[in-house]
């Protein structure tokens, strides 16, 4: 058992749910209220990571952080090191292949939330920011619940793109999921097997919680 | 009355002046004084709710003003337009729009920011005894039925103590007999309440059960404010006498005035009929005419004009039965008047009998009656268009 990968892969796992859990309430809440053009495009760029294969979008991230591009440039002018190859890299690619997995559910429970009760909430006296805390949250918080699990799980579980961004530093990009593919490389079925074992019953585990809060949610409407 | 022609900011109550022609056309023009119930009234699309809407803030149209009680709270010239917070509103949605995550306490209590935290609950508590739901208050809106959703709605929009009360279709989305038994606590609950009261509804009955007055709208358009007598049965035009059902509606001319029996003769498809006394129409005009069905009874011969002592009160036409519908206790009758050449070209005069009566007199189809058409329901209204073919 890697315990130095599995303790990397759940701290990455949990900067990612830190980051997305406020972007993904800002966007899923503002895809599901704007009208503005160009909206189907910007949403389908964000959906992309879903469709993508993983060590195509690791490419282009590979590319556009690097060294040589302006990302790459600027982040080492800052750190004195490259992006590239570190968690904060690995970090910043994580984040953007799970914003689908972060946005879809939160987009979806804001919408379901009936234009009438935001409404009756303005004439009830309700300052926007109490609305968004009192009435929004409150109600869409299944949603936002399932969007953080499935994020946490899709993190630990990654592997194409964080090969092509992190590449397999033990302790700094070596993810559980990389160790795994190394324990089989090197004939040492045992440890991938315990590996592999603890990933299955997280995925199960967070998946059901998921179906649970959704679930939840539906009869309660 | 109210002025509708110019709204006074200075009284009390709600007066409302909106214009805008796209997206949404609107043109409408209505007060409302305090303690007053207004119900504004049309078919789907005519523009009420967005009315409704625009009073509360909730949609800002491109001119005119809302003031109440003196305060302005929209007016496109000096750009002022209040939030739906500083407003001051209770708006009662067409579904409730109740918090679902709330009990029923906790949403009336949602509503109640302008109150110190702790008079809220004994005003919940209020609230709730006032509109029949003591013992309910910690159900969420799922546990609730229609009707008692409503009344929490209509409890949460007292509870923000609002210079204007708004009821959007609040009857529509409950059960025939759960509908009977609100109107009751609604006529009961409005003697209490003394702000002016803005019922949205298409159902003209209700309107006229609940209002003191009513605004008939046709695409954003007020066309006719007046109690709901006045309006049923002494429409402005045409268009309001079809908005409000009058399913006879004619064509005729002025031929005299009779003052002093208080009398209008007009002449119709050969005949003198005896029509409300309306001297604005100068004799030879040619005028539409209205007769609310229920002002069209059988004539029962000779024992029936020993009933009216005033001869020349109603009038009595001979027809034949061309349309025969029975409606449960009571049947609709399309009577086609004699005299008339290709009566295909001219409706019919719709009537409606109770069916036992139908039955003892064995009308059905193609039988000839004498009806008698009331002179004081005949209304007269200008001409809707230039006339097309000489009747």
């Amino acid at each position: 058992m890697d315990w130095i990968a599995l303790t990397l892969s759940f701290k990455l796992a949990l900067w990612t749910v830190a980051v997305l859990l406020p972007a993904g309430i800002y966007l899923g809440r503002f895809f599901a209220w704007q009208r503005f053009k160009g909206k189907s495009l910007i949403e389908a760029a964000c959906a992309l990571p879903l469709v993508l294969p993983p060590t195509v979008l690791g490419y282009y991230l590979l590319v556009s952080m690097g060294g040589n591009s302006t990302i790459g440039k600027f982040y080492e002018s800052l750190a004195g090191q490259p992006l590239v190859f570190s968690f904060t890299g690995l970090l910043l690619a994580s984040i953007i292949f799970n914003l689908p997995f972060a946005i879809q559910p939160m987009q979806r429970s804001f919408e379901a939330i009936d234009p009438d009760v935001r409404s009756a909430a303005a004439c009830c006296g309700m300052s926007p920011w109490k609305i968004f805390w009192a009435i929004e949250l409150p109600l869409a918080w299944p949603g936002i619940v399932s969007a953080m699990v499935i994020t946490f799980a899709h993190t630990v579980g990654e592997f194409g793109v964080v090969l092509m961004v992190g590449g397999s530093i033990p302790g700094e990009t070596k993810t559980v999921a990389i160790a795994i593919y190394d324990r089989v490389q090197a004939f040492d079925t045992s440890g991938a097997g315990l590996m592999s074992a603890v990933l299955l019953l997280l995925s199960l585990v967070a998946i059901a919680v998921a179906y649970a809060t959704t679930g939840r949610y539906g009869k309660r409407n | 009355m109210q002025s509708i022609t110019s709204p006074d900011h200075h009284s009390s109550g709600l007066s409302v002046r909106l214009r805008q022609d796209g997206p949404i056309s609107l043109d409408a023009e209505f007060a409302c004084a305090p303690g007053e119930v207004l119900a504004l009234v049309g078919p789907s699309g005519s523009g009420k709710s967005t009315l409704l809407r625009a009073i509360a803030g909730l949609y800002r149209p491109e001119n005119g003003r809302v003031v109440v009680n003196g305060r302005t709270w929209f007016d496109a010239e000096t750009k002022i337009n209040l939030s739906p917070q500083q407003r001051s509103t209770g708006f009662v949605f067409q579904h409730y729009a109740l918090f679902p995550h709330l009990s029923a306490v906790a949403n009336i209590e949602a509503s109640m920011s302008h109150r110190p935290p702790a008079v809220r609950a004994a005003r919940a508590q209020a609230l709730l005894a006032l509109v029949n739901l003591d013992g309910l208050a910690h159900r969420r809106p799922n546990q609730l039925s229609g009707g008692q959703q409503q009344r929490v709605a209509v409890a949460r929009a007292l509870a923000r103590d609002p210079e204007v009360l708004l009821l959007d279709e609040p009857f529509s989305a409950v059960d025939r007999a759960t509908r009977q038994k609100l109107y009751i606590e609604l006529a009961a609950l409005r003697r209490q309440l003394q702000m002016p009261v803005i019922l949205v509804t298409h159902d003209l009955d209700e309107a006229a059960m609940l209002a003191d007055r009513m605004c008939i709208l046709r695409h954003g358009r007020t066309l006719q404010i007046g109690s709901p007598v006045e309006v049923m049965t002494r429409p402005s035009n045409s268009e309001v006498a079809r908005l409000v059902d009058i399913k006879n509606i004619f064509e005729g001319t002025v031929i005299a005035h009779e003052h002093e029996r208080k009398l209008t003769k007009i002449m119709w498809r050969m005949q003198i009929l005896d029509a409300t006394y309306s001297p604005v129409f100068v004799v030879g005009t040619s005028v539409s005419w209205a007769l609310p069905s229920e002002y069209v009874t059988l004539h029962r011969g000779s024992e029936a004009s020993a009933d009216n002592v005033v001869k020349g009160n109603e009038n009595v036409v001979t027809g034949q039965i061309a349309e025969y519908v029975a409606l449960g206790s009571n049947v609709s009758l399309g009577v086609a008047i004699d005299g008339i050449h290709d009566s295909t070209l001219i409706p019919l005069l719709h009537m409606n009998l109770p069916t036992h009566l139908a039955n003892r007199h064995q009308l059905g189809l193609r039988v000839s009656i004498q009806i008698s058409l009331a002179a004081e329901g005949i209304h007269l209204m200008p001409l809707e268009k230039p006339r097309l073919a000489g009747i």
